[in-house]
């Protein structure tokens, strides 16, 4: 028997979780398998000679690799160098949180800041403080959001509905990408479109790999690029067939056709591929972050984005990918901050990472919230997809906190959604493309997913993405056919998009357009939080905005269902009621108890309810009175006052809404026999039970509480209606008019 | 500022972009080319604002604007990795500078060429 272990079943339940179903291990240094302070990583030092960096974080000038040679010349401000190093770490991150210490002020410090002195930074921080250090450093003032928006079909009408859904919900950029590379260019143009019919300025990219990429830039067909992928180890590097160099000439190349770029690495990632020579993550994304400094691009996405789940398999590991964002910050880049890939089987885990940037606030706080289901996710998962966009603005609703998407009516989406879907139609007609059929436009219009449309020709759809790829046609081309078709509206958005491009002033840190075509950027709209009072504060129409949920409802008019046929008491009222003075049980009901409201709580017919309390007294063989009581709308002094008439000495109390209480004349008002304060959980059979039981005490018969099913959930769904109900009980009380017997003849 | 004078890579102001010119084929995509002139402009707004960095990039797109497309996209492949030899490189980044006018990008091929000789990632000689 020894052999057979002992289960909690506790513990098997624990097992069952979906938090369970993720792996979770103990930190192997030598792998690189730990988020931060392994102990290979090398401690801060910087040593220049002559203008020359000639030792950085304890390598030595003839050792430097790619990234070192990199960083030292170009992302490190060597004249702040000196005083960035002497001064303590701990000392710098207290001027993270420090109110009174500007951003900018930050900004010059960190700047002479070697990768292992950033992580020694921000190794001094709890999360708490990395979120203040967050909402202070991001370089955007006002926070926004990224969304995917892919289809597992490339279908054209779908892509450019769902991109129009986006862009109405709020989303500041919108990014697509492809399962089969040559349909880039159908995809971009299906999202430019789209977007632009949702929100004019909205950005858009599609991420495919850099060549087609640049292609699609250089035709007007994307906005901005963030597939600019860089390691934290040059073997890692080499590996993403790139190099610190060549990462930083196209930065240069996007920029020359006014396009935005943003790098993308996180933690994890040099580990996965292998390389990480024992250095922890957090040290290898801090070179990173120095690459992309150093090659002069404005921003990033980090926050370990598809290799998310690795640091989270390790202790400390989301609040590493917090100070990762954290570090971006301070090195002045525009960060769109993860949160979009699958980062839990748990709800719960998943959110709580979500807050670490929501609640501070950045300038994407995902980079790419599903705006389509998961399953159409080409991105590879989606954290957070289409289904759980209520979710998302209930969370901004109840914190004040902009969290880039807003609230919509039905009505609006469907309407962006076919307007989108027949301006895609046209372009791909004037453009003499493969038709989006009737059907196929109108099933684009209210679809969940890929899965409600139909199949396109693939072969022919792929010629058309070579032709405008290989071919002269640009979005010039777009343009007119959108304004030939009558969409004036869409084309005058493509086309300021488009003289955007030429202006540039959204190639500053963190651009994006708002609904006018305004530039917000860190030159435009420069953080400037310095605690209370400062900085973007989710307030004005913006709030309004926010917290015109569709589904909240006006107060006044719930009440009114509820209270629907006020008129006609179903109760006639005969005379005042005396003291009884035989054996009998009062029925105490409330003011309103069918006079005004006529259905309890969980939508019983208050004359069943009285039936079924008064079958259950008969049964037992006792008489009954009915009183209204008029003086209080409180169900314990209600069930008392009845006590107090009854010729028994018991009473049932009852609300309109249904809460009853068994009561006995000698005992206090908030004393009771039996209490049923969850009236929603309460059915005909447990009324007629009270009744019967109310009947036993009277007679002095051994009584068996009422069992009632439990609801734990009923007071979360019904509370506003309770107290709708209580309001509008509490307004019908008369303090000087006396109880009234109530005839009801009929309840048999 | 006003963004009305900015001039585009054809040469046009951006006040004179129109949707009525596209419309009537008078404008093409070069027109809504950003130029050098407006990428320095930038690139001396992101340095007064401490965007040091940044200001490089804009003034290295600034060069960039003047090449055509196709060689763009050389450029780039032959400083991935394993691409290509020294001398190549070196060949580039004269090219940019006499050719082009772009002696900002010159120099980041030149100091990628002679890098990627001590760390060895080179075209290896076949």
């Amino acid at each position: 028997m020894e052999d057979t272990p002992l289960r909690s079943k506790r513990f098997e339940k624990l097992a069952d979780r979906p938090v369970n179903k993720e792996t979770f291990i103990k930190p192997w240094p030598e792998q690189g398998l730990i988020v931060a302070d392994s102990p290979l990583d090398p401690s801060p030092s910087l040593r220049i000679e002559n203008g020359v960096v000639t030792e950085i974080d304890g390598v030595q000038q003839a050792e430097f690799d790619l990234i070192d040679h990199f960083i030292t010349r170009h992302a490190i401000n060597l004249e702040t160098a000196e005083q960035a190093m002497n001064t303590p770490s701990l000392q710098i991150a207290r001027m993270l949180v420090d109110i009174n210490v500007p951003r900018a002020e930050i900004l010059d410090l960190i700047s002479g800041c070697t990768p292992s002195k950033l992580v020694q930074i921000v190794g001094q921080m709890n999360v708490l403080e990395m979120m203040m250090g967050l909402a202070k450093m991001r370089a955007r003032r006002t926070t926004a959001n990224q969304a995917h928006v892919t289809n597992r079909k490339e279908n054209p009408a779908l892509l450019a509905a769902d991109a129009a859904e986006a862009a109405l919900r709020g989303f500041n950029e919108v990014e697509t990408t492809v399962g089969v590379t040559r349909y880039a260019p159908l995809n971009a143009l299906a999202v430019l479109v789209g977007s632009q019919t949702g929100c004019g300025g909205v950005l858009t990219q599609c991420a495919v790999e850099e060549a087609t990429n640049l292609r699609l830039g250089f035709k007007g067909l994307t906005s901005y690029s963030e597939t600019l992928s860089v390691y934290g180890s040059e073997r890692t590097f080499i590996d993403g067939d790139d190099t610190p160099w060549s990462k930083a000439f196209l930065a240069a190349a996007y920029a020359s056709r006014g396009v935005k770029a943003r790098y993308t690495s996180g933690t994890g990632a040099v580990a996965l591929m292998g390389h990480a020579d024992g250095k922890s993550m957090l040290y290898l994304e801090a070179r990173c972050l120095l690459v992309t400094r150093g090659a002069g691009c404005q921003g990033t996405q980090n926050g370990s984005i598809s290799c998310i789940a690795l640091p989270e398999s390790l202790p400390g590991g989301v609040r590493t990918v917090l100070a990762e964002n954290l570090i971006a910050a301070m090195l002045g880049l525009e960060v769109a901050t993860g949160n979009d890939a699958l980062a839990s089987h748990s709800e719960m885990r998943k959110t709580a990472k979500l807050m670490l940037q929501f609640i501070p606030g950045t300038d994407f706080i995902t980079s790419g919230y599903g705006a389509i289901p998961r399953y159409d996710n080409m991105f590879g998962g989606g954290d957070f997809d289409v289904s759980e966009l209520d979710d998302w603005c209930v969370l901004q609703h109840d914190m004040q906190i902009d969290g880039g998407i807003v609230p919509v009516e039905e009505k609006a989406v469907l309407q962006v959604r076919e307007r989108a879907v027949m301006a895609i139609k046209a372009v791909f007609e004037a453009l003499d493309f493969a038709p989006v059929s009737d059907s196929e436009a109108q099933a684009a219009i209210t679809a969940f997913s890929s899965a409600d449309m139909p199949d396109r020709d693939k072969v022919a759809d792929l010629e058309c993405a070579q032709k405008l790829l290989g071919g002269p046609l640009t979005v010039v081309d777009v343009i007119r056919a959108l304004a030939n078709a009558g969409y004036q509206d869409i084309a005058a958005n493509i086309f300021e998009l488009q003289r955007q491009r030429a202006i540039g002033d959204y190639l500053q840190p963190a651009g994006i357009f708002d609904d006018n075509f305004k530039v917000l950027s860190a030159l435009t709209d420069p953080n400037d939080y310095q605690g209370p009072g400062t900085g973007y504060r989710v307030e004005g129409q913006r709030w309004s905005t926010l917290q015109n949920l569709p589904q909240a409802r006006e107060p006044k008019a719930l009440l009114e269902q509820l209270t629907a046929d006020r008129e006609s008491s179903w109760f006639p009222e005969t005379q005042t009621a005396g003291p009884g003075d035989q054996p009998e049980i009062v029925i105490a009901v409330s003011p309103a108890f069918g006079a005004q409201i006529k259905h309890s709580i969980s939508g019983l017919d208050l004359r069943d309810v009285l039936a079924a309390l008064l079958k259950g007294v008969h049964e037992q063989g006792i008489a009954w009175r009915i009183v209204r009581i008029y003086h209080t709308a409180d169900c314990a002094f209600i069930g008392h006052a009845g006590a107090k008439l009854s010729g028994s000495g018991v009473a049932v109390g009852i609300q309109s809404k249904g809460t009853v209480v068994i009561h006995q004349r000698d005992l206090d008002p908030l004393e009771n026999l039996e209490l049923f304060p969850q009236a929603p959980n309460l059915d005909l059979e447990n009324y007629r039970q009270i009744g019967r039981n109310a009947a036993r005490y009277a007679l002095g018969k051994p009584v068996s509480p009422v069992a009632v099913n439990i609801d734990n959930t009923a007071r979360l769904r019904l509370i506003v209606q309770t107290t709708l109900l209580q309001h509008f009980e509490t307004q019908q009380i008369k303090r000087d008019q006396s109880p009234m017997e109530i005839n009801f003849s009929e309840w048999r | 500022m006003s963004n009305d004078n900015v001039r585009t890579f054809s040469g046009r102001t951006v006040s004179e972009l129109s949707i009525e010119e596209v419309l009537s084929g008078k404008l093409t995509v070069e027109d809504f080319r950003i130029s050098a002139e407006t990428l320095r402009r930038q690139a001396e707004a992101a340095e007064s604002a401490g965007y040091r960095q940044l200001a490089g990039n804009l003034r290295r797109a600034a060069e960039l604007t003047g090449i055509p497309n196709q060689q763009v996209l050389d450029i780039y492949n032959a400083l991935r990795p394993g691409r290509t030899n020294h001398g190549h490189l070196m060949t580039w980044a004269d090219r940019l500078e006499s050719e082009y006018d772009a002696p900002l990008t010159a120099a980041l091929v030149r100091e990628a060429a002679d890098t990627y000789l001590k760390r060895g990632v080179l075209k290896s000689v076949a």
